[in-house]
């Protein structure tokens, strides 16, 4: 079993008094990461696939090595199946905007659920809207979660691709994401997995989801901010136009055309986040001695603790299905507003969010504006959740 | 100082000047959509073009709701130039506390919408 108490101490920023619980967001950094960039910045900074000295090589390496072991880490064949981003955002609009724009006609059909981010709704509203195709929704049952029924009704041969959250960051609802990918598949429907929460909380293994495209970001995962992943099965990368255009991406260039680089650097194009992609490496191996099955437990350990402790409260609304969640807990509390709550749980130092976590469409059909949501990681213990639970009495204590 | 300081929670729980205004002159409604805090302010003017009444609707944070509030007490007498020409500094100044940047857009959201009323009129003009 992990020890939260013993792990906390690796990171710097959580021996200062503060109790974080907005892991959803982001996660803390050990010091191993951040040693990592340090240590890529003082002993060998240097653009990588280009140099012939030894810091550049060296470089080189350690930027494929994140690629290598990224691969690895989420079950992928080949590390040319990685293509390093900016964020989730970034991995699914490079989707949309290559494999999408080749591959989505007037009249096809694209299927996303009424719990998805804006990062994996906005770019197919988009792209539906250019291509006069048609975007249709997996509706929300009311006990928040998915409508298994209404989406194999939904699913139709117009259907061209499924793009699905694989854990909701506000409900922390885990849909049969392997499930929908077979049924997908049956009708020949490519398949993205939005797994920017799933990612950082469980094993993944994309040879067992059987998904085309995989998308997630490091920074949730204990890595540096500005480094998105997204996994392509080769076979689809291969027939993908490339996304940017410029120096990298290019095996030769004359004057009035080019020819596209191999995979993965076609879709690479200029210098990227070389120092942010090696200290991700570390986060891997940090989580990896952890064990991401002994991550899962401790989160479903913390949101049932604090599933009890919150209920206890007549005040209080959770929005949070019985089984399949990850470590996710949005409520509201009568009369007031979530924005409130997190100003007075800060007043405690303690970091929830408040908001509609960019999930307006959701909101809506949970008819609130916004929730305050606690979402937990392997460092946090149940001594936090009590503190939260402190700040939560404090909280409506303050407005009645 | 507190953010939620007694005059805060007490205009939160005990609005003045909180519902609709029967024959209000004029009147705006503005939300604040990453929050969901919604505001309506009603004017009424005398036949000097001075607020004679002033009262607001809406609903979100303790923020939001107390500095309309409070708002509507301080316009009164006011002319229709002079809203449009209230700074968000003396808003947060009436507010009494410190507020971070994140929240400020709570605490000027009713004079966003006092402003909206106001240039709606005539005399916004002069």
């Amino acid at each position: 079993m992990l020890n939260p108490k013993k792990l906390k101490k690796d990171f710097p920023l959580l021996g200062q008094n503060l109790t974080y619980l907005d892991n959803a967001s982001t996660t803390q950094k050990p010091r191993q990461v951040i040693a990592a960039l340090k240590n890529y910045y003082e002993n060998f900074n240097a653009n990588i696939h280009r140099g012939i000295y030894k810091i550049s090589e060296q470089a080189t390496a350690a930027y494929e090595q994140t690629r290598e072991h990224t691969a690895k880490f989420i079950g992928a064949h080949h590390a040319e199946e990685i293509i390093f981003t900016r964020n989730t955002t970034e991995s699914i609009n490079l989707v949309a905007r290559t494999w999408g724009e080749e591959n989505i006609k007037a009249g096809d059909e694209i299927i996303v659920s009424a719990m998805e981010h804006h990062s994996n709704l906005v770019p197919w509203q988009e792209l539906t809207k250019r291509k006069k195709a048609k975007l249709k929704i997996i509706p929300l049952k009311d006990n928040y979660t998915l409508d298994f029924k209404e989406f194999k009704k939904i699913l139709t041969p117009k259907t061209k691709l499924l793009a699905i959250s694989a854990m909701s960051n506000v409900l922390g609802t885990i849909p049969p994401v392997k499930e929908m990918i077979r049924e997908a598949k049956k009708i020949g429907a490519v398949t993205l997995v939005d797994g920017a929460q799933s990612a950082a909380h469980g094993i993944t293994s994309v040879q067992d989801l059987d998904c085309d495209f995989f998308a997630f970001s490091g920074h949730k995962m204990l890595g540096p901010t500005g480094v998105g992943i997204l996994y392509a099965r080769k076979k689809i990368l291969e027939k993908m136009p490339p996304f940017l255009h410029g120096g990298d991406m290019v095996k030769s260039v004359s004057q009035f055309s080019a020819e596209w680089n191999d995979l993965p650097w076609k879709f690479e194009a200029g210098t990227p986040n070389i120092a942010d992609v090696i200290a991700f490496n570390e986060a891997l191996k940090y989580l990896e001695n952890i064990g991401m099955e002994e991550i899962a437990k401790h989160d479903q350990k913390l949101l049932k603790f604090a599933k009890e402790k919150f209920s206890k409260h007549p005040q209080i609304t959770l929005y949070s299905p019985k089984k399949d969640s990850g470590g996710i807990l949005s409520f509201t509390i009568k009369d007031i507003h979530p924005h409130d709550i997190a100003q007075i749980f800060d007043s405690e130092n303690i970091c929830i969010r408040s908001g509609h976590h960019c999930c307006q469409p959701l909101m809506e059909k949970l008819k609130i504006p916004a929730t305050a949501r606690l979402s937990f990681y392997f460092y946090n213990t149940q001594e936090d959740i009590e503190k939260a639970e402190k700040a939560l009495t404090k909280t409506i204590k303050t407005f009645r | 100082m507190d953010i939620y300081s007694e005059i805060i929670l007490d205009y939160f729980k005990n609005p003045r000047n909180r519902g609709k205004l029967p024959r209000a002159t004029i009147q705006a409604q503005e939300y604040n959509p990453l929050c969901g805090d919604k505001i309506t302010i009603y004017l009424l003017l005398d036949k000097n073009g001075k607020i004679k009444k002033a009262a607001f609707n809406g609903e979100g944070c303790a923020i939001s709701q107390a500095s309309a509030s409070m708002l509507t007490e301080k316009i009164i007498g006011k002319t229709i130039p002079q809203i449009t020409k209230i700074t968000n500094e003396e808003i947060i100044k009436m507010l009494h506390i410190t507020i971070s940047p994140a929240r400020i857009k709570c605490a000027i959201l009713g004079l966003i919408t006092a402003k909206k009323a106001a240039i709606t009129h005539k005399y916004a003009k002069n």
